[in-house]
């Protein structure tokens, strides 16, 4: 398999806290990796780094064979590299098929379409029938509960049909149920060919679903393998557990 | 649009155009001419700070902008059938838009408060040009325009059949915002715009877009206003209270509504000459105006449309939930609500 998303030695300064620190992984095409550590160890600035949210200091981020580095996130998104949020980011005043239908990342053109087409509306059925959504369609996101709103974030991210998904968080704050729904969820996009790379403190979740599980550390990575090695790696042990 | 859009537009609209022959008093048609110039100017701000939800309070500098390009392109020209300046409104609607795009482009990489500060510096940039400018605006002294060549009796019927169609035509272009990608946009934006931009929508382009539109009808209602006065200066072609009075009907008619701009303009602006009648040539009117306000806004905060939809949807509700369970609709959100309260718990 090969590299779908390369981090090449990013830094980025804030102040005098390095929060990210010349730090380089790879997420492999086909794979499920997870992202932990410690809090504040750099995870989710890596994330802004890589989505286009913040510019790096340093380095370089390769998507699908091109520099993407400080590339616009719209831009990104629209080439197939969506992400979602820590704290479930949708529209409260648009309702559930809105969400959708907005996030699927039209052209200039298809603005002065109708608001939702039968082509939007197709394609949005699918995948609120998928997530279990269609009896609140027409609900507005600000009715949902939390899990649902993220599980709207994350359908939301699948209208544009991207390659590689970011997820934030995902079980974070979210019920025991619905942490099963998101994993087949992630399961079943992953088995139909969409690559994850997944931010989450849940251990037991990232030792179910994730492979290669990369630790950060204090802005660097520190280790980078199978889930099974991650428990008994020293250097994670000692960043988890003190020193 | 529903049946029920198209009866009350047309009904509007009917009862606007017929308005006019009804053998009114001056003093009502002139009235009935500034809440039109109004009810566009609200209706126009509420693409941009309604929609979008960026403030701006410096429309009144694109009124000012129609207002003297009507002037200038008229000034010392004789006028034959009167409706030559009419003719040239969608070009001054044009200049305000071109204007309006770069300014845009920079006010808007600023949000909320700032952009609000921002875009009423623009406002005094104006005014300041406007007074100082003498060569162009005549400064102080003010600019004249032509005397209208129209019967006495029905004098102001040209201006206000004009302001019907252009408010007609701001009604349609919000109307046709909503309901297409660009209205959804635009609430993408107000509602986070990071997390919009994120997912791919065109938020610099809708909202420039938004931008231009809004103040070109403001150019446009500008270059009407100063051919209705026929003398204008600074101070009143770019007046911040305009731009006040504007934000202040779209709030209480409701924000990113179709109807609400329409409605504050109708409440605010009949209310204020009222009042400016009925309490003499003081300033005591404000106050009045300022209470009435007061008190609306605080029986209704998000603005009279919003509040009374609301409560019509919250009622409906609750209907549907207490009605026999057979019912398709009552069904429908039976589920939803239980989905709401387990989620996930059927999966």
């Amino acid at each position: 398999m090969s590299a779908l998303l390369s981090v090449d030695a990013v830094t980025k300064v804030f102040g005098g806290v390095r929060a990210v620190d010349g730090c380089s992984l790879e997420v492999a095409e086909g794979s499920v990796t997870a992202l932990v550590g410690p809090n504040g160890s750099g995870k989710t600035t890596l994330f802004n780094i890589i989505t286009g949210y913040l510019g790096a200091d340093g380095g370089r981020v390769t998507f699908a064979g091109r520099d993407v580095t400080g590339r616009d996130p719209g831009r990104l998104y629209r080439d197939g590299l969506s992400r979602t949020f820590q704290q479930a980011r949708v529209f409260p005043q648009l309702s559930v098929l809105e969400n959708l239908v907005v996030a699927a990342g039209y052209g200039w053109t298809r603005l002065f379409t109708p608001r939702v087409g039968r082509a939007d509306r197709e394609r949005a059925d699918e995948l609120l029938d998928e997530f279990r959504l269609t009896p609140v369609a027409d609900l507005l996101a600000a009715e949902l509960s939390y899990g649902q709103r993220k599980l709207l974030e994350f359908a939301a991210v699948l209208m544009s049909s991207p390659r590689l998904v970011l997820l934030d968080e995902p079980t974070a704050g979210v019920n025991p149920v619905m942490i099963e729904t998101m994993e087949r969820h992630i399961r079943s996009r992953n088995a139909a060919g969409i690559t994850f790379l997944i931010v989450e403190h849940d251990m037991t979740f990232v030792m179910r679903l994730c492979d290669p599980v990369i630790v950060l550390d204090a802005g660097r990575r520190i280790f980078s393998g199978r889930p099974a090695e991650v428990q008994s790696n020293p250097l994670v042990l000692d960043a988890y557990l003190g020193g | 649009m529903s049946r029920a859009g198209v009866a009350r537009g047309g009904g509007f609209f009917l009862v606007l155009l017929v308005l006019p022959f009804l053998g009114l008093d001056h003093w009502v048609v002139n009235l009935l001419v500034f809440v039109l110039m109004f009810a566009i100017m609200a209706s126009a701000w509420n693409l941009v700070g309604g929609f979008a939800g960026y403030p701006s309070l410096g429309h009144a500098a694109f009124f000012g902008i129609g207002a003297y390009s009507m002037a200038l392109m008229f000034h010392g020209a004789t006028l034959t059938s009167g409706y030559e300046p009419f003719v040239m409104l969608p070009v001054i609607g044009l200049i305000g838009a071109v204007i309006g795009w770069p300014i845009a482009i920079i006010a808007m990489r600023t949000r909320a408060d700032v952009f609000a500060i921002v875009t009423i510096t623009f406002l005094f940039m104006i005014q300041t040009l406007a007074f100082n400018v003498r060569s162009l605006t005549g400064g102080s002294q003010g600019l004249g325009l032509p005397v209208a060549p129209f019967p006495t009796a029905s004098y102001e019927r040209p201006f206000y059949l004009v302001l019907v169609a252009m408010l007609a035509v701001a009604m349609l272009l919000t109307f046709g915002a909503m309901r297409s990608k660009i209205g959804l946009s635009l609430v993408a934006v107000r509602a986070d715009e990071d997390k919009a931009r994120g997912i791919g929508v065109r938020v610099s382009g809708v909202k420039v877009l938004a931008f231009s539109v809004s103040v070109g009808l403001t150019a446009m209602v500008g270059g009407v206003w100063a051919y209705y006065e026929t003398f204008i200066y600074p101070q009143f072609a770019v007046d911040p209270l305009i731009t006040i009075a504007v934000v202040l009907m779209t709030f209480l008619g409701g924000r990113a509504t179709l109807w609400g701009p329409v409605l504050g303009a109708v409440i605010l602006e009949a209310g204020q000459q009222t009042l400016a009648y009925r309490l003499g040539g003081s300033q005591f009117y404000l106050i009045a105006y300022a209470l009435v306000f007061l008190v609306i806004m605080l029986l209704l905060p998000r603005g009279i449309l919003p509040t009374i939809e609301e409560r019509i949807r919250l009622r409906r509700r609750a209907r549907v939930a207490n009605a026999a369970p057979d019912t398709p609709g009552a069904a429908r959100v039976a589920d939803a609500g239980h989905v709401a309260l387990a989620p996930g718990g059927r999966s």
